[in-house]
């Protein structure tokens, strides 16, 4: 690979989202991240060539950027997510932006689901807010990874060192309740961009990083389960051509940990063993492969094996069980109906479950436990027992986002109902 | 980058391979639009990974508008030829002689919105019940909030409004009789993560994608190639330019790149370069949203 374009295929992918209402202005620091890193990536290439023409003139309406999203709501079309690219020298960014406001709690959950990073905007001149609390709660219950307080408008509190840390402190204090495993703080003014891209001169007493920076630093590889092999089947590859008569390979894409040939498998549900023969991605075999790697795994045995099966490494077994405690996110105006039946998705299996029970209902605005009103409705956060037809192969989703979520789905309209997060 | 870690392109790939087998895996008759762009070339190159050593277990579906560079068409018969794979052709020009599509007067006139008919058509004919496209989510606003498995009803329609909440990566394709899926398998991709792709795996490309010479006119700011069918207006006069195709569909819209970039390294050089541009024509970005938003409720790709 040549000099100057090396390092741009050397970019590592961070996924984020942003929770936060209108008023704080979320629009606009979207749009000051998406045109000062285009900058940044421009310069850098220039730097590298004599590229063409800088960007014309020198003041950017930024909210200009961000219009769509304010059509979207004109329209009507406020209930979705929208996905937004941007990159830097360093990394290349996916921005789930999701609507804040309290009757779209499952746009959050969406967004969250494949997050690395939660940005959740607080208006300085209002401090923490119920909505603060709920974002909070959400990712912490997604267990995205890393949280980053930012604390937006400081241009309309004089840029006061006090009123960043009394915010800061009053997050410390109901976050340590809940399970954020990285939360950070940054002081900004989005609309003049102080401290999202450059680091702000008015407020000279912060001396962490920018916001940018920390989206380009953050640790983020520590962030998939790198310990427990779980490979779900998703697709079995047979040729059956002349040149490959008996070849038998398992489509899939690891989910958690790493293989490599040799290794000893077990298969589940069927509970067969055997061991790793090859590892194939086109034309290559690879001696290991890791998540979030696809591939196709050859066995030594010949196994009955298809989708929906699970590989894992014989010394390290997820547990197989048809009960299950989940805290479910209920996406649909119709209720949950209790001792309803429902499709449960986990990984590339399907099967079907009934609800045995509802224990409470979360409050997300006193984080507080309801075990009086059991109605489940669209956007409430509830934990539950179900039932499953036959056995799924499952870790907790704290530790294993990928094998400890399943979704339920409606039979009938095959809408998708619920987000479920393995207890 | 740490041992077990990959660059951004290998996830966006493991991610689109890992779509393409969910399409291959959820639905009975699943089909792959190729029109002989570079984002279709890059899908079907992944969908090849996604099955290898076994062929892809699905057919390619081309609509031919009738308008298209004789280049595409010799480049898609020469990959289909090299690997093995079927491709179904299904005519826009079908559709008009049967009186299903009316085609657009005056000079200006494109058959980009008579695709509709014909795809449609031949979604129906072929019991198609998921048809996988190259389209990406930075293209275009609309295209912003699609879903990887995006929900059409028996009229083909999308719903914007009543999209299935997609979480984690569990795809929900479950769907009842005479409903169908679109499928974007590279949806998180941006125009620069293709051409870079391109150039790592080392992707072969229709010679309208490098600099050549060509006769052009330029047309309301656009440099436009002139087939035998297109007429010039008064004051378009043909010159001779150094030439690329940025993007490659339907002669009628397809804008040409005064550009000498004849490898991927310059490619990708002007590409990063030219964001500026796409971000400066805003106003008529604006203008084509609705148009887009409203081709893709009819059932455009």
């Amino acid at each position: 690979m040549s000099d100057k374009n090396s390092g741009y295929l050397n970019m590592e992918l961070l996924r984020f989202t942003t929770a936060g209402s209108v008023d704080d202005g979320k629009s606009t620091l979207i749009g000051r991240l998406l045109y000062d890193s285009k900058a940044i990536f421009e310069d850098q290439m220039e730097a590298i060539e004599k590229a063409s023409e800088r960007i014309g003139g020198e003041e950017v309406n930024l909210a200009l950027l961000t219009d769509g999203l304010r059509a979207e709501r004109e329209q009507g079309i406020t209930i979705d997510v929208a996905y937004r690219y941007f990159a830097t020298p360093k990394r290349k960014f996916i921005i789930a932006d999701t609507p804040g406001h309290i009757q779209y709690t499952r746009n959050m959950v969406t967004g969250a689901s494949t997050a690395n990073v939660a940005i959740i905007l607080v208006d300085a001149r209002h401090g923490v807010l119920e909505q603060t609390l709920r974002h909070t709660y959400i990712a912490s219950q997604l267990q995205i990874p890393h949280v980053i307080f930012c604390v937006n408008k400081m241009d309309l509190v004089e840029y006061g060192q006090e009123t960043f840390e009394k915010i800061k402190a009053d997050i410390d204090g109901f976050s340590s309740k809940l399970s954020v495993k990285d939360i950070r703080y940054v002081p900004i003014s989005a609309l003049n961009g102080d401290n999202v891209v450059d680091r702000s001169e008015a407020m000279d007493w912060y001396d962490g990083p920018t916001l940018l920076h920390l989206l380009e630093n953050i640790h983020i590889s520590s962030d998939i389960n790198h310990d427990d092999f779980r490979f779900p089947v998703q697709y079995v590859v047979r040729p059956q051509t002349a040149e490959f008569p008996d070849y038998r390979g398992y489509g899939g894409r690891i989910a958690s940990g790493a293989v490599k040939v040799g290794d000893p498998i077990t298969v589940l549900p069927s509970g067969f063993t055997s061991k790793v023969k090859t590892i194939d991605f086109f034309e290559d075999s690879l001696e290991v492969a890791f998540a979030p790697q696809s591939v196709t795994i050859t066995l030594d045995d010949e196994i009955d094996i298809s989708r929906g099966d699970m590989l894992v490494k014989s010394d390290d077994l997820p547990r197989t069980t048809q009960d299950l405690e989940l805290m479910v996110c209920w996406f649909n105006e119709r209720n949950l109906v209790p001792k309803g039946k429902y499709v449960i998705r986990h990984t590339s299996a399907e099967a079907r479950c009934m609800v045995t029970g509802v224990q409470h209902k979360m409050n997300i605005n006193t984080l507080e436990q309801d075990t009086e009103d059991l109605t489940v409705q669209m956007n409430d956060i509830a934990k539950i027992n179900i039932r499953v037809t036959k056995p799924l192969n499952v870790d907790s989703y704290y530790k294993n986002r990928i094998t400890g979520s399943v979704i339920l789905v409606e039979e009938g309209t095959n809408e998708t109902v619920a987000a479920g997060m393995i207890v | 980058m740490d041992k077990y870690q990959i660059n951004h392109l290998r996830e966006l790939e493991a991610e689109s391979i890992y779509v393409i087998r969910e399409v291959a895996a959820q639905f009975e008759k699943p089909v792959m639009l190729f029109s002989g762009g570079k984002d279709s070339i890059v899908m079907f190159h992944l969908a090849r990974k996604a099955f290898y050593p076994a062929k892809v277990p699905f057919a390619l579906l081309h609509i031919d508008t009738g308008h298209n560079f004789q280049e595409t068409l010799d480049y898609r018969d020469n990959l289909m030829e090299k690997t093995g794979t079927k491709c179904i052709v299904r005519y826009v020009q079908d559709s008009i002689d049967q009186g299903k599509a009316v085609e657009e007067k005056g000079v200006n006139a494109s058959r980009n919105k008579l695709q509709t008919v014909t795809l449609l058509d031949a979604l129906d004919e072929l019991k198609t019940d998921a048809a996988m496209g190259g389209g990406r989510r930075d293209e275009e606003k609309a295209r912003a909030k699609e879903r990887f498995f995006s929900h059409r009803d028996e009229f083909g329609q999308w719903d914007p409004k009543n999209q299935r909440p997609e979480l984690w990566n569990i795809f929900n394709g479950r769907k009842n009789m005479g409903e169908h899926f679109r499928v974007f398998p590279i949806s998180n991709w941006t125009e620069m993560d293709v051409w870079q792709y391109i150039y790592m795996e080392n992707i072969d490309l229709p010679n309208l994608y490098f600099t050549h010479k060509r006769e052009v006119f330029n047309r309301d700011g656009v440099w436009m190639f002139k087939a035998p069918f297109m007429d010039l207006k008064p004051g378009e006069e043909l010159i001779e330019k150094d030439v690329r195709c940025r993007t490659i569909g339907d002669i009628t819209c397809t804008g040409l790149t005064l550009s000498k970039a004849n490898d991927l390294e310059d490619i990708i050089q002007e590409v990063a370069a030219t964001r500026t541009t796409e971000r400066g024509g805003r106003a008529d970005d604006k203008r084509s949203e609705s148009a887009m938003e409203d081709r893709k409720k009819e059932g455009y790709f």
